[in-house]
């Protein structure tokens, strides 16, 4: 069980999948550590990816593919807590007391979602019809959207950058994919339920990325989905039982009270937990935002603090899946270039 | 034997200066009292106030009971001093009479009785009378010695900051370090000559006289006793010293029912001469033991006060937690003193001082904040439900659902006839206003609320929130009771009409300032806490309860700093690591939620969550009949 | 030169250059917060007072970041200084602060007179 492999990589989500396959291709011996039962991260649980709205399941499929090779060993239960040792040699433990040895590291243990709870005016884990994106995401994986009565919604509220911007909760940072994810859950609830009214509360639309602005337009042209500029400040129950939120229509100049059915919270990222522990329990270092900080922001972005611990994916900061991916990839050229350094030089 | 010196001169000067000017500034002040404080001073003057007053001056003023049980070695100082001084003084006098030349003497004659009979104190009775002097002069010393390492060593005398002084003060101090030390060498040098003294001025005299010419050096040191006496006396009314004969003032007046008011008057004025500048409030503020910030303190707005600076900064800079006034040891009215300042005109002075300091311009009192006539319009006519209970969440319960939610699930287990009287929100209860100074806008919302709560006939008013509750309570007229959802919550309980199963967690209690110090609502939670969980108490509770850091009463503290005094107060209630903090205030659970690991709940929703499934419910009691008057009639 | 037609009616347009923006300033200078608003309308989205009347702290804040003080000077009295606004800004502005100040020296200005 400890004979010394060339790469760990830690978190078997997007990022960590692709860095071990990557890997694998090129002939080096991998570990793929995840903690949960099942690899694929987040992207198991979303139904539709942005902007073209393609089945998540496929790039699940891919990276399934891509790590089926001899040359990783998938260790699934297993969370790691804390890497010692130096240059070339490092020892992992995990929370079940494996111990596992390599060459290199590759951290990739991305993300959490907000929790929603932590906003307490929300009102998600009090009103039964406050959900979060992920929540919505899971309807539509089950194939309906419905109230918790069952019913079905005629109005949904969309409320951006709940966990991201907000001083509030520590996190000063956007969380980047909420404003294009609460696009593209407005225009599947249309696609889902016929005649129903959508609108997103936002403070300012980033639709920052390859084809964003071009789908922001489809929501308004094809769908309808409205656009109010002001960020919710509280939701709360009338005596209907339908959910009433406060905000300020900002570019009205007044303030704004509408009834609604169902509320969806756009969570944002934050450091994922399993990341705060291997961060408490070895030398690497995190930035203001809690996220891991790398060596250097333009042409580092890979490297750790420790020699041999490199960052791929979502644990840096918050990444889609295609900045994910690249990212990942990069870790691999850096990976290879150290491994082949350290190799000449013990020659 | 001579009768009189000149360098007794300064300290005469001084004496009959200090004098003079107590006796004027007292009529000063008093002329200054409203008709009503002036006949509570006269009847209290020749009542039982005056017993009290004169056992509290024992007790405080001179014993200095307060500071000596929270902190004894700062207390043995002040005592030492105060007390050590007064029954020198006492005891000279009476030695000057009884052994003196002749009977009913000047004061000097006492001060500087040695001078004047340097070779008392040889034989018999007279001995033990030097031998208790000198006690009385080691007693005092011991506690200059500990106001010296105090100074220069600060935590030493269990107190962590000493007030910073002005240049007046330090002359004084200076002068008062000196009186002391220089009456100690001028007497031993006198019985060094004349082979008097006893264990300390006879044994320090024999020994400096072994050496130095003591007869010749006395003399000097005679001039130094006299004249730090002088003037320490001199530049009392302009230093903190003042509160020394301020404070049997403020005892008196207090004493006679005078309470601070909202408006600035001789009351505020004597407490604000009364702080002693003795820094228990610096240790007492969070704002200085979590952040660092150490100019805002009572101590400091008082001296400011006193030295005519503007104040509106310090004034407004303050959580109004009151922690500082349960420590006070002169029992200032801290808080409402505070608000005095706020609710002045900002930039302006209250009072300007004149001729150099020792007396006040009372004719440049600032105005007060002008009439910006009626500025919300509130619209009357709005729809009122006729209920038994009317419930007020308050502004802040509305960005805490769980609390409003949790009240509602008690309300209908509860079975009364409730209006939720502000679900779709209301107007603020006008606190917030008052806490800012701006009193005028602060009763139209008061007359706006108190007309809805009166057209719902209401017998009871719930509310969620602690600051709600003090000024539903304090600054409305209203006919239905104000209850905070803790009382009723324990009232509920003790008809009968709600039973909780006991789940038996740890939890730790928060006391909100509002609801603790202000309110002084200290059992109820604790008695419906008991009901459900099992609560685990710290030693910073009940008057000793901290301040979450989100309070409304300081407009300047930047969120960051308010964070830390959160994070150092969850800190703190979680030392023995308890499952959850419950608290009784929306603010206080906002604050410490965006801070703490460890769940943070109302006590209406930790009661909610135990509500038990079967109530076996007592008939109801008639709506009309409020709790009062039900107690009163089983007593009946 | 060129007004693009402004002088035909009183002038609607914020005239930047003309303004007086010292009251931003010295709100900013001693309230450092003050420059962190984004606009984002939660502190009026939740206010109390402006369920009650025409009072937007959002509006407030803007007419004084471009020094339209008189605009600004009628309307601020109405804040109830309730302070929930303190709880939901993103930004951390110290928003009551940031009223009371305002409201000092637009007080002493009467909201047109330079400082």
């Amino acid at each position: 069980m400890n004979s010394m492999v060339d790469v760990l990589v830690i978190g078997g989500g997007v990022a960590g999948m692709e860095a071990a396959g990557q890997l694998a291709r090129s002939g080096y011996s991998v570990i793929l550590a995840e903690k949960e039962p099942l690899t694929g991260g987040h992207l198991k649980n979303w139904y539709h990816l942005f902007p073209d709205r393609r089945d998540g399941n496929e790039v699940g499929e891919y990276l399934d593919n891509l790590v089926k090779n001899k040359n990783i060993e998938i260790r699934n239960n297993t969370c790691i807590t804390g890497i010692t040792g130096r240059k070339g040699k490092f020892t992992a433990t995990a929370s079940d007391g494996q111990v596992v040895e390599a060459e290199a590291v590759i951290v990739a243990t991305g993300f959490d979602l907000f929790d929603s709870r932590r906003k307490e005016e929300y009102g998600y884990g009090i009103y039964p019809n406050v959900i979060t994106s992920a929540d919505l995401e899971k309807m539509f994986r089950n194939g309906s959207v419905k109230l918790a009565d069952g019913g079905v919604p005629a109005r949904i509220g969309f409320i951006h950058c709940v966990g991201s911007r907000d001083e509030k909760v520590g996190n000063l940072y956007c969380s980047k994919l909420c404003c294009i994810t609460a696009v593209k859950q407005a225009m599947e609830v249309h696609e889902k339920i016929s005649g129903v009214k959508t609108f997103c509360f936002y403070m300012d639309m980033r639709m920052g990325g390859a084809y964003y602005e071009e789908i922001y337009r489809e929501a308004q042209e094809k769908y309808g989905v409205s656009f109010i500029r002001g960020k919710v400040s509280e939701v709360s129950q009338g005596y209907n039982g339908r959910l009433v939120i406060k905000a300020e229509d900002t570019l009205a100049g007044r303030p704004l009270r509408m009834e609604l059915d169902m509320v969806v919270l756009m969570a944002g990222m934050e450091m994922s937990d399993a990341g705060e522990i291997l961060a408490g329990k070895s030398s690497l270092r995190r930035g203001e935002n809690r996220f891991f900080s790398t060596a250097d922001n333009h042409t580092a972005s890979n490297r750790s603090n420790m020699k041999g611990v490199f960052y791929a994916g979502t644990c840096t900061a918050p990444m889609n899946i295609t900045e994910s991916i690249s990212h990942a990839r990069a870790a691999v050229t850096e990976v290879v270039s150290y491994l082949r350094e350290k190799k000449q030089r013990d020659e | 034997m001579k009768d009189f010196d000149i360098f007794v001169l300064p300290f005469n000067t001084g004496l009959y200066f200090i004098l003079i000017y107590c006796v004027v500034r007292c009529v000063i002040w008093f002329r200054q009292l409203s008709r009503a404080d002036k006949l509570r001073l006269q009847r209290g003057f020749f009542g039982r106030a005056f017993g009290q007053s004169l056992k509290e001056i024992f007790m405080e003023s001179l014993i200095h009971r307060r500071i000596l049980k929270s902190k004894p070695v700062l207390g043995y100082m002040h005592m030492s001093l105060a007390f050590g001084w007064f029954l020198l003084i006492l005891f000279g006098t009476i030695e000057a009479d009884i052994f003196g030349a002749k009977h009913l003497n000047p004061p000097y004659r006492a001060i500087f009785f040695r001078f004047f009979n340097p070779d008392h104190g040889t034989t018999g009775l007279t001995r033990i009378w030097s031998f208790w002097m000198d006690l009385l002069l080691a007693f005092i010393l011991s506690g200059l010695l500990l106001a010296v390492i105090k100074r220069f060593i600060p935590g030493v005398v269990g107190m962590k900051k000493t007030t910073r002084h002005k240049p007046a003060d330090r002359i004084a101090l200076t002068a008062l370090w000196l009186i002391f030390p220089s009456r100690l060498l001028a007497e031993s040098f006198t019985c060094g000559a004349h082979g008097s003294g006893s264990f300390l001025t006879g044994t320090t005299g024999a020994w400096l006289a072994s050496f130095l010419p003591a007869e010749t050096l006395a003399y000097p040191f005679w001039w130094l006793y006299s004249l730090s006496l002088g003037v320490f006396f001199i530049l009392l009314p302009v230093t903190r010293y003042m509160h020394i004969p301020t404070e049997l003032f403020l005892i008196f007046m207090r004493n006679s029912g005078i309470s601070t008011g909202d408006k600035t008057g001789t009351f505020s004025e004597v407490q604000i001469h009364s702080c002693s500048s003795c820094g228990m409030c610096i240790d007492a503020c969070q704002m200085n033991f979590v952040t660092g910030i150490r100019y805002m303190q009572p101590v400091y707005l008082h001296r400011s006060i006193r030295n005519d600076e503007d104040i509106t900064e310090i004034a407004h800079d303050c959580l109004m937690c009151g922690r500082c006034e349960e420590v006070c040891p002169v029992g200032i009215e801290i808080s409402a003193v505070r608000m005095i300042q706020r609710r002045n005109k900002t930039g302006e002075p209250l009072v300007k001082n004149n001729w150099m300091g020792y007396f006040r311009n009372r004719n440049n009192v600032g105005s007060e904040k002008s009439d910006t006539g009626q500025v919300y319009n509130l619209r009357n006519g709005r729809e009122v439900k006729q209920a038994d209970v009317i419930y007020f969440a308050g502004c802040m319960t509305h960005l805490t659902p769980g609390i409003k939610e949790a009240m509602m699930k008690i309300f209908r287990a509860s079975g009364e006839k409730v209006w939720f009287m502000d679900e779709e929100g209301g107007a603020c209860c006008g606190r917030p206003l008052m806490l800012a100074g701006n009193d005028r806008e602060a009763r139209e919302l008061i007359n706006y609320n108190s007309e809805i709560i009166r057209k719902s006939g209401a017998k009871t008013l719930v509310t969620s929130c602690p600051i709600c509750y003090n000024v539903f309570r304090d600054s409305y007229y209203l006919e239905a009771e104000v209850m905070h959802h803790t009382e009723y919550l324990k009232h509920l309980i003790d008809d009968g009409n709600l039973r909780f199963n006991y789940s038996g967690r740890k939890v730790v209690y928060h006391d909100p300032c509002e609801l603790g110090r202000i309110a002084g609502i200290y059992d109820a939670p604790r008695e419906v806490l008991s009901w459900v969980a099992d609560l685990h108490e710290i030693p910073e509770r009940e008057e000793k309860g901290l301040c979450c850091g989100g309070s409304l009463g300081n407009l300047i503290l930047n969120p960051s700093k308010k964070a830390a005094i959160a994070s150092d107060a969850v800190k703190r209630l979680t030392r023995n690591n308890p499952e959850m903090i419950v608290t009784s205030c929306p603010l206080c659970k906002k604050t410490f939620s965006q801070v703490s690991h460890v769940k943070v709940s109302d006590i209406a929703e930790v009661t909610a969550d135990e509500i038990a499934a079967v109530q076996v419910r007592k008939p109801r009691r008639p709506a009309s009949v409020s709790l009062k008057v039900m107690v009163k009639q089983l007593l009946e | 030169m060129n007004k693009f037609g402004f002088t035909l009616s009183v002038p609607r347009v914020i005239d930047y250059d003309k303004n007086d923006r010292s009251v931003a300033d010295l709100i900013a200078a001693k309230e450092p917060t003050f420059r962190l608003c984004i606009e984002c309308g939660t502190c009026a989205a939740t206010c109390t007072a402006g369920n009650f009347t025409d009072f937007s702290l959002r509006e407030i804040n803007v007419l004084l970041r471009r020094g339209e003080n008189e605009a600004a000077a009628e309307k601020i009295n109405r804040c109830m200084l309730c302070g929930k606004c303190i709880l939901v800004c993103p930004r951390g502005v110290n928003t009551r602060n940031v009223l009371f100040i305002a409201r000092e020296t637009l007080s002493k200005t009467n909201g047109h007179e330079r400082l």
